[in-house]
């Protein structure tokens, strides 16, 4: 036996406080971080993400604390994202107790900002998030399996994925796997990779984005978007190749638990840690 | 004066390994440092390291830390961790830079022609995540730790030792590669226990706790009484 995939949730926070419903059993207070992680890490979880999702640059000094009170109590590599401009962002966040750093819009903005954080930091710590959308045909959000070659060749191209920034809000015209090659060559250490067509709708990753990200780049992908049972997260092991896989209202609101969610993959003959 | 010393030359997050160490020793004096004589005072050293090896060494001795390094190996318990076992070695791959030569051997990078796994599959480059570590001698570091016991890794050298009786551990990705490495008063892993739950802490709190006494090394004072 080798390595294990990993199973990653992840928590949205701002104000020093876990948003997004999470509903835990016998866990009253719902909103504390540094509970939610030592549950999860209890759970099994291989790695926490924490995204700050905080507009405003006022409130942004909250998440080193919280970073700081998680990473007193859970040994297990803990990640932030949201909002992160520049390299002394990342030496902040390292010191109050990050093992990772995620960096989305600021790497289109400024890709230096990946070299220098890489160099300075070393690649192991700098992960790059991408938000990709397909821009080749209409999207079928429901869309599950991988399209036949007929039918591709039907509609008249190979897919075709576009980088968006701002949580999905802005285009920006650059081609996403052509984007995480660049990311990869800057130094980053691994691809936190979000199908944006599929974030939110619980229908599964867009395996056809995760197979081509994962079959190109070196590095770890992490597959994010659409989790909505246990066999999404399979599916993006299995058929996406994914190295990891992300998930956050499965786990928040109980219907699994990380636990149940490793053992389910398991017995689909993957490789976890249990 | 300082119960255990972890090593700062300025790469990397060295707070992980602090706060880990405090929490399984709690009664310890665990200090951050760049200052030689502050390792050289204190019982026990940590040595981290993240980043590139060349970027370690040159930061190690643009600190003046190398003797410092060099002594405490020799004569109290000490502990390498990722780049810090790697630094230990004769020389890396990476960017053909000499170590510290404290243990004979050299550090490799993962083949890009031998990762593959069994089904064929491509295996990524760093080695990250959690994988099985496989004790091949007992020593008070694995007490308590299962045999086989997953922790965590993110690397893309591993070390060579050109003694194997050095070895302590091993993993497979795809193939065998050394992750634990002792020699009298140094044990030395290139998995991350700060990062590794509950066989991680363990093997702190073993390291917390552990009076080497090997021949031909000095013991040290805190277990001469």
């Amino acid at each position: 036996m080798g390595l294990a995939k990993r199973i990653i949730p992840c928590l949205d926070v701002t104000a020093g406080r876990v948003v997004k419903g999470v509903n835990f059993v016998g866990l009253r207070d719902a909103g504390d971080p540094v509970e939610i992680a030592r549950r999860y890490d209890e759970q099994g979880a291989d790695e926490l993400t924490f995204l700050d999702i905080t507009a405003s640059s006022d409130g942004r000094d909250l998440i080193l604390h919280t970073i700081e009170g998680v990473a007193a109590q859970v040994f297990i590599p803990l990640t932030v994202g949201g909002g992160v401009r520049t390299v002394e962002d990342v030496r902040r966040l390292l010191n109050a107790g990050a093992d990772k750093v995620s960096i989305n819009t600021a790497a289109v903005q400024n890709p230096q900002l990946v070299a220098d954080a890489s160099a300075r930091y070393g690649s192991q710590c700098i992960v790059v998030a991408i938000d990709a959308k397909r821009v080749d045909r209409k999207t079928d959000a429901k869309r599950v399996d991988f399209p036949a070659d007929a039918e591709r060749a039907a509609h008249g191209a190979a897919p075709r994925w576009e980088v968006f920034t701002h949580g999905g809000r802005r285009a920006t015209g650059i081609d996403a796997l052509e984007w995480g090659r660049r990311m990869e060559a800057l130094g980053a250490g691994e691809i936190l990779l979000t199908s944006m067509d599929r974030d939110g709708t619980r229908n599964g990753f867009d395996l056809e984005l995760t197979r081509a990200f994962s079959g190109m780049l070196d590095i770890p992908v992490i597959a994010s978007g659409g989790v909505g049972n246990l066999d999404h997260m399979v599916d993006g092991i299995t058929k996406g190749r994914a190295d990891a896989v992300l998930a956050a209202s499965i786990f928040h609101y109980g219907e699994y638990t990380v636990r149940q969610a490793k053992e389910y993959m398991a017995r689909c003959g993957i490789e976890v840690r249990i | 004066m300082t119960d255990i010393a972890v090593i700062d030359y300025g790469m990397g997050n060295l707070r992980s390994v602090s706060k880990a160490i405090e929490h399984v020793a709690p009664q310890l004096r665990v200090t951050v440092t760049s200052d030689p004589e502050v390792v050289s005072g204190a019982g026990r050293v940590v040595f981290p390291g993240q980043g590139a090896m060349p970027d370690c060494m040159r930061e190690m001795d643009a600190r003046g830390l190398r003797k410092a390094v060099v002594a405490a190996a020799r004569e109290k318990p000490f502990l390498g961790i990722c780049i810090g076992l790697q630094m230990l070695f004769d020389n890396s791959e990476e960017g053909d830079v000499a170590g510290l030569g404290l243990l004979p051997g050299k550090v490799r990078r993962f083949p890009h022609e031998a990762m593959v796994d069994a089904r064929g599959e491509k295996l990524k480059v760093p080695h990250m995540g959690w994988n099985e570590v496989h004790q091949t001698m007992p020593h008070p570091l694995w007490e308590g730790i299962a045999s086989g016991s997953r922790f965590y890794f993110v690397h893309s050298y591993f070390v060579e030792p050109a003694n194997p009786q050095l070895i302590a551990g091993y993993s497979l990705y795809p193939f065998s590669f050394t992750c634990a490495v002792a020699s009298g008063s140094i044990f030395a892993v290139q998995f991350h226990p700060e990062k590794s739950q509950a066989a991680g802490l363990r093997l702190l709190a073993n390291f917390a706790a552990w009076q080497p006494a090997a021949a031909g090394m000095r013991v040290p004072a805190d277990a001469m009484r």
